[in-house]
């Protein structure tokens, strides 16, 4: 199969590379930009006018609810909302029913993946048998089932020894630990952070200091073991600059942080909308500009969507019941572009945190339109509107903080390995 | 979404979930209408047919006996049929939701529900489902808000002190947990009393109180100097020994009201608790049975109270 895209603006942020040239793709490889190779025959031409060319998106966290939770979504219906999002490369979190913590399961999720054909999904493996935090999983099995990294999802990690053991056994093989840091007695029962609004509508809270206590334990423990840390759903400006200070002392720890939190705060929850009960809780306005000033900066390296499909039913509850979590891989795309609208931040260094970085995070040959890469490529029109409502929505959970507002920027084709895997 | 579930645009009242962002000429209104339902001469509160033919739905998703029971008396000198559910012990347990049970009580003709749960937000959640025909009435959510105990206090207050401008208020206790002082604090500023003061151990502040309106004290002694009315609030049996507080003792020795702390408050001073009290632990017996204490005028302006609300929330169609 050979593609020509035709006069898009094609970015590629591991480059540089921004402007309108013509691209093409032989036997799911990109085979030249700019210059049409000698001898190439499109089967198909895609007039990419207008639109945007980069590499197709890759999310560092999405729930695809399998195995355990399909009532909330599937393999399918996510896998499909990926590639309307654009999103071509997914990890996926361990915290399933059962977890993966099991090669066999990790080796099933890998082939059923593989055999729906739309999105590459590459699965994190549980770090403690069950997410109990007690026993180590056999982690280099899990690594030659298809992991490519180890983390304890939202569970709870209560003892610091399990942790700096798991840590000490990942340094061992060269594995990436993924940890959301969370203390588990000053996160216990909370719902909301431990601000204004939580002491207005008398909610449970969480304070800041259950991120910052965590992460300075992860950064010690991770300082005496030598593993690679990446640090997951950062979400307080205090945070932010541990990471800093521990990076300039020249400690390699990676972090991201969800596309929800780029855009909202503690003031959005309004009246109890448990469609804002998400975990780690919306911070404060001066979190959320933190945030948003660490992206500009590079001190955060990826936005991920923290896609958390939820059913209607467990979100139709009083707000400190209500399951956290928003549905997110169709929205990463155009959260990110809001951002960088707002902030003014060039489209390429926007992309990148989507693309580059978390491919380099999760190690894998993506997130790049170098020729002879893979021709997972996504193709967005950067102008066109759309209003997110359960309608237009493709996965099957329709749990968005976002829901009724106006997004800017849809996803046209999304092409994976060469083959066109969506279009509108 | 809505931005305000408890008021029309035209600033009628929907619905009563909390004292938050309720202008002051509604809150007068419910005083005043409650003044009315009360007998001038005899003090007795009177019986008429203005809910004649409506079904009032208690719906209490946690034990109280107090509230329930006024908000009963209430609905039924309204001429309201009235059936009360506790909810804990009957399809909760079976499994069904919150807004599953709502939708089967409004297949009864429901024309209000009074919610008292657990969870903050719970009274939002159902007054954001039902049909507008059905109103809503927060009878305590969680920490969050108990409106109808904060109007009454208010009534309470202005009974004996008509001019509300000068005084100076003190809270006293678990203000963390407490869905009363959330309240009691929005009521007070909103009717624009000269001070309200919290008084409370470190572990008992939510962060952020003196966001509300409050002057925050640690220290009886200072907190209670020159205070023209005190509300006790009660402390929780759960919480009165772990990482909260060491002992009932302590607390009592600190923060427990007894004759002593209050020759430091103004001489008139009225002490209030919304019930029900533990005695010997958040306020002694002598001062509640003492002069000072309104406690049990409070009850009786609570029936009051709750009957203003539900007629002007009845009579707001």
């Amino acid at each position: 199969m050979h593609i020509q895209i035709k006069k898009g603006r094609i970015i590629n942020p591991a480059t540089q590379h921004d402007a309108i040239d013509d691209l093409y793709i032989s036997h799911g490889e990109i085979v030249a930009i700019g210059v049409c190779p000698p001898g190439f025959i499109p089967d198909r031409t895609i007039n990419a006018e207008g639109y945007i060319v980069c590499p197709g998106l890759i999310d560092l966290s999405a729930r695809l609810r399998e195995p355990g939770y399909e009532y909330k979504a599937t393999l399918e219906s996510e896998l499909y909302a990926a590639v309307a999002g654009g999103v071509t490369s997914i990890a996926c979190p361990p915290d399933t029913d059962p977890v993966l913590d099991e090669p066999g399961l990790v080796e099933m999720l890998k082939h059923r993946a593989r055999t729906l054909n739309q999105a590459h999904v590459y699965p994190v493996g549980a770090l403690t048998v069950g997410l109990k935090g007690e026993a180590l999983t056999e982690m280099a099995e899990l690594s030659d089932a298809g992991c490519i990294a180890f983390s304890h999802a939202d569970a709870p990690f209560i003892n610091t020894r399990v942790i700096y053991r798991a840590m000490q056994y990942a340094a061992t093989y060269n594995f990436t630990v993924w940890l959301r840091p969370q203390d588990a007695y000053l996160g216990e029962g909370g719902v909301a952070h431990d601000g204004e609004i939580a002491t207005r509508l008398g909610l449970p809270a969480i304070p800041s200091l259950a991120e910052t206590i965590a992460l300075t334990t992860l950064i010690s423990l991770a300082r005496e073991t030598g593993v690679k840390l990446h640090i997951c759903r950062l979400s307080t400006a205090s945070g932010i600059q541990i990471i800093q200070q521990a990076r300039e002392e020249g400690l390699a720890i990676t972090c991201d942080v969800s596309s929800q939190h780029v855009h909202l705060s503690e003031q959005d929850i309004g009246n109890f909308d448990s469609h804002f009960h998400l975990a780690p809780p919306l911070r404060s306005q001066t979190d959320r500009n933190a945030i948003r000033a660490g992206l500009a900066s590079g001190e955060i390296d990826a936005i991920c969507s923290d896609h958390t499909p939820v059913d209607e039913d467990a979100k139709l509850l009083p707000f400190s019941q209500s399951e956290p979590g928003a549905t997110g891989l169709e929205l990463l795309l155009p959260l990110t572009l809001k951002w960088a609208r707002e902030e003014e931040i060039k489209l390429v260094d926007a992309l990148r945190l989507i693309t580059q970085t978390p491919a380099k995070i999760l190690g894998i040959k993506a997130g790049s339109l170098d020729v002879g890469e893979p021709a997972d490529i996504c193709i967005f029109d950067p102008e066109q509107s759309w209003r997110v409502t359960p309608e237009t929505l493709i996965s099957q959970s329709k749990n968005t903080p976002f829901l009724d507002m106006d997004m800017k920027g849809r996803v046209m084709y999304t092409l994976m390995e060469g083959a066109v895997v969506y279009e509108t | 979404m809505q931005t305000n579930l408890q008021l029309t645009k035209e600033g009628r009242l929907r619905h009563l979930l909390t004292i938050e962002g309720l202008p002051s000429d509604t809150i007068l209104n419910i005083l005043d209408t409650a003044n009315r339902f009360i007998d001038p001469k005899t003090h007795e509160i009177q019986k008429v047919p203005l809910l004649s033919g409506k079904a009032v739905f208690n719906l209490f998703f946690e034990n109280s006996t107090r509230t329930r029971t006024t908000f009963e008396i209430a609905a039924k000198r309204l001429s309201a049929d009235v059936i009360n559910l506790n909810i804990n012990t009957s399809s909760q347990s079976k499994g069904e939701t919150l807004l599953d049970t709502v939708d089967n009580l409004v297949s009864m003709q429901a024309a209000m529900f009074i919610v008292r749960h657990n969870e903050s937000g719970a009274a939002h959640l159902i007054a954001r489902h039902v049909a507008p025909h059905i109103k809503v009435i927060n009878a305590g959510d969680g920490r969050h808000a108990h409106p109808t105990q904060a109007l009454l206090d208010l009534f309470t207050i202005r009974y004996f002190r008509p001019d509300l401008s000068r005084l100076r208020v003190a809270i006293v206790g678990d203000i963390l947990h407490s869905r009363v002082a959330r309240s009691d604090i929005h009521a007070l500023n909103a009717m624009g009393i000269a001070e309200v003061r919290v008084i409370a151990p470190y572990t008992l502040l939510p962060k952020g109180i003196e966001l509300l309106g409050v002057k925050v004290f640690h220290d009886m002694a200072k907190g209670l100097r020159d205070v023209d009315v005190i509300i006790i609030l009660r402390l929780q049996n759960e919480r009165m020994s772990g990482s909260l507080l060491p002992s009932p003792q302590e607390y009592f020795k600190s923060y427990g009201l007894t004759s002593e702390k209050l020759r430091l408050a103004h001489p008139d001073v009225l002490v209030m608790h919304p019930g029900p009290m533990n005695r010997g632990i958040e306020i002694d017996s002598a001062v509640a049975d003492g002069p000072h204490s309104v406690i049990l005028s409070q009850v009786t302006f609570g029936i009051a109270i709750r009957m203003a609300v539900m007629s002007i929330l009845m009579k707001e169609d």
